[in-house]
């Protein structure tokens, strides 16, 4: 998109946040804010990229079996 | 502006008063589901804007200049401060669960009145304020576990006896959930069928997550639902069909024992295959489903045709025995106050608070949004015929097997029906039968086919909605045995770990295989039991459920009085004791008829009693079959009986640990609790 409208910025924001909360719903928190995290934190330490951030995350989420109500 | 915001207030306070005297003094035929969900929505939001409040700025003093785990631990992974209203989905999702939508189908036996108000207040005083404030109590311990932050507060011993108790309910919460599934697909070919197409589904997402497209969940999501509901389709094909409809007709016994091959075979596979991709597929479809019946009953606001009361409040009715107190507060426990959820308001979401502040909204919040998923079950029970309700939810051993013999019995109840109805009803539905489909789950599936039909009609959609319901419960409640049994087999790998310690290794395959073998024997157990029992098995196990969750949530209150106690907040102490003092009373008295009660049908030790002396005298009763079933009945009924008094042990020593704790915590002169140090959320953000 090369014209960006207030309203296309919106929907965009909106799209997004519905993402993210569909991920963190199922255990996968975002990775862009992983990313910006470890570039800040840890610049000279490589990032896990998206795939194996993703197996990790799956992982961490059902490894021990989740615990969820009745 | 403040007097117009006050105004407000008030007007809403004598609306919530309003409806709820429309529901509770009603005395016409039927009600409107509308005074029901406006009592609700009033309710929650005054108790919320008022209650939490309270407790969020005087009981706990939440703090928004201090950093959250979030900020002093982030690492991208599990420590993420997180935006509230994403978080809150997070958190909903992992608190809501099969057992609201169970809970109020069980209980509206006793009319939608008792259960009602239950859901309603004890949310407010009760399930709410339990999540929020183990929420908060993690979030200043680093987000650590309830088992966790017990032994901590408690000591040692405590956070065993707390071991144990969770251990013991995970077990009775698999066998009843299975129990659920067990009953909604025996002898029904359709709902088999595409239950059972819900595992090559999963699998083929699991491969496909993990090697053509990995990561990109909502494509995957989005083709398993898709194939799912083709096999909802399919199923009525297989049904109708003279050779695969056999093929996919089991009896109970058949079902429950491949539910538990399936358990043991599920929980030892890798999680990528199966676990995770079917928790996506039922998560999602949860949520929809959730807000697609919350749209249903604001489009269609169905009549209940229910009684508010009904005369089984004096404890004879069919659905589960016992009287009103205390056996509804049990029977109702997801919706009004889970133990369960302390173990969620301790696991994830204190890792990802950005800021204290909105422990309120998705402790208090998240809380309320579940009840309000449980008066919607409760409204679709209740908008059922209630001769019809009866003929779903009564046991043969009182209704027959007849659609004769179950309209004559349930008309004499003074709940007139006639067999036409209950034959018409399970044509409708596409299933052969309609009687005795105990275990909540066909009734809700019928009441919301009801209530969807009535938005999205059409020949043929009743079944299709039917079955679409049952799939969703049975989806659902499978992830959960998976799940469940992997977390027992980690608790019981701990267990014997301290004992002989090479099966602490987690990654020992000697260990894996027998601890899940153990876990799966345990509620397997319990299940199989539930199967063959004499009144339909929910009768028995669902009770023991209710006093285990409760007896969980007794014990985070008492954890939570504790920490006030010794956080020198004691003039507050009031907010936990007052559910915990209540839930205390419920799961005592419960617990003690379940135990000693004179009539067979609520207290084991009478049961086992009465089959015991039968069994001297050489006779056999229904519907043991022979003198080796009479025997499995009454040890069955003494491991009952030995199971409700652990339960009831567990919690008097946890009661006796806390005394000890908070006398010592009050004679201190300071606070004692052991949060972490004060940090400036503007030092580390």
């Amino acid at each position: 998109m090369s014209r960006s409208t207030p309203f296309a910025e919106r929907v965009r924001a909106l799209w997004r946040f519905l993402a993210q909360t569909g991920r963190l719903i199922v255990g996968v928190p975002d990775y862009d804010v992983y990313l910006a995290h470890m570039r800040r934190v840890h610049p000279d330490r490589e990032p896990l990229d998206r795939e194996a951030f993703f197996a990790d995350r799956m992982q961490a989420r059902y490894g021990r079996g989740a615990s969820r109500c009745c | 502006m403040a007097v117009a915001k006050y105004v407000g207030w008030a007007l809403l306070s004598l609306f919530a008063a309003f409806c709820l005297g429309t529901v509770a003094l009603s005395r016409g035929e039927t009600i409107s589901a509308f005074w029901v969900v406006a009592a609700a929505v009033s309710i929650f939001t005054i108790g919320y804007r008022f209650y939490s409040k309270f407790i969020a700025e005087k009981a706990l003093g939440l703090d928004p200049t201090r950093a959250t785990p979030a900020w002093r631990r982030n690492d991208g992974l599990d420590y993420v401060p997180t935006d509230k209203r994403v978080l809150y989905g997070h958190h909903f999702a992992a608190i809501a669960g099969a057992g609201p939508l169970i809970g109020p189908v069980l209980a509206a036996q006793m009319g939608y009145l008792p259960g009602m108000l239950w859901i309603l207040f004890g949310v407010l005083l009760a399930g709410a304020v339990q999540d929020f404030m183990v929420l908060f109590l993690s979030v200043r311990r680093d987000g650590r576990s309830l088992g966790d932050m017990i032994r901590s507060e408690l000591g040692n011993a405590a956070g065993s006896v707390a071991m144990i108790g969770i251990l013991a309910i995970m077990v009775i919460l698999l066998a009843v959930l299975g129990l659920v599934v067990v009953k909604a697909l025996a002898v029904s070919p359709w709902g088999t069928f595409t239950v059972a197409m819900t595992i090559p589904i999963a699998l083929l997402m699991g491969v496909y997550l993990r090697w053509l497209r990995p990561g990109r969940i909502m494509e995957v999501s989005i083709l398993g639902l898709v194939l799912l509901l083709a096999s909802i389709w399919v199923g009525e094909w297989v049904a109708n069909s003279p050779t695969w409809g056999p093929a996919f007709t089991f009896d109970g016994k058949a079902l429950a024992w491949m539910l538990i091959a399936y358990g043991f075979v599920a929980a030892v596979l890798p999680v990528w295959l199966l676990l995770a991709p079917r928790d996506y597929l039922s998560t999602f479809l949860k949520i929809g489903t959730v807000v697609l019946l919350a749209i249903a009953i604001g489009v269609a606001m169905p009549e209940l045709k229910m009684p508010a009361l009904t005369k089984f409040v004096d404890g004879t009715g069919p659905v589960f025995s016992g009287s009103l107190f205390p056996f509804l507060f049990i029977t109702i426990a997801c919706g009004a106050v889970s133990g369960f959820h302390a173990l969620i308001s301790s696991g994830t979401t204190p890792k990802m608070l950005d800021n204290e502040r909105d422990a309120r909204m998705i402790g208090y919040g998240g809380m309320l949004m579940e009840a309000f998923v449980a008066v919607m079950a409760l409204i679709a029970a209740c908008v059922l015929d209630p001769g019809l309700y009866f003929a779903l939810n009564s046991p043969p051993a009182l209704i027959g097997t007849t659609v004769e013999s179950a309209a004559q019995t349930i008309s004499g109840w003074g709940f007139v029906i006639t067999p036409e109805m209950l034959s018409a009803t399970a044509v409708e539905i596409g299933e052969s039968t309609v009687l005795s489909r105990t275990g909540g789950a066909p009734t809700l599936a019928v009441g919301m086919a009801q209530i969807l039909h009535g938005m999205v009609g059409g020949s043929g959609m009743m079944a299709f909605w039917y079955h679409y319901a049952i799939l969703f419960e049975a989806l659902f409640i499978l992830t959960t045995l998976d799940a469940g049994t992997r977390v027992a087999r980690f608790m019981i790998q701990e267990v014997i770990g301290t004992v002989y310690a090479p099966f602490r290794r987690t990654e020992s395959w000697t260990a894996n295989i027998v601890c899940t073998g153990l876990a799966v024997a345990g509620w397997g157990w319990f299940l199989y039991q539930g199967v063959v029992d004499p009144l339909g098995g929910i009768n028995t196990l669902w009770p023991l459920f209710g006093i285990a969750n409760q007896m969980l949530a007794s014990m985070a209150l008492i954890f939570v009085c504790v920490a006030m106690v010794k956080m020198k907040r004691t003039r507050y102490l009031w907010i936990p004791a007052l559910p915990t003092v209540w839930l205390l009373v419920c799961t005592m008295t419960a617990g003690w008829q379940k135990l000693f009660h004179p009539d067979p049908k609520i207290g084991f030790l009478a049961n086992a009693g009465k089959f015991g002396d039968a069994l001297a005298r050489g006779e056999v009763l229904a519907p043991a079959k022979s003198l080796k079933d009479m025997e499995r009945i009454v040890f069955n009924n003494q491991l009952d009986a030995a199971l409700c008094v652990l339960f009831m042990s567990v919690v008097l020593l946890m009661l006796a640990f806390a005394i000890r704790a908070m006398l010592a915590a009050h004679r201190a002169q300071g606070p004692t609790a052991q949060e972490n140090e004060y940090v400036a959320l503007d030092a580390v953000r």
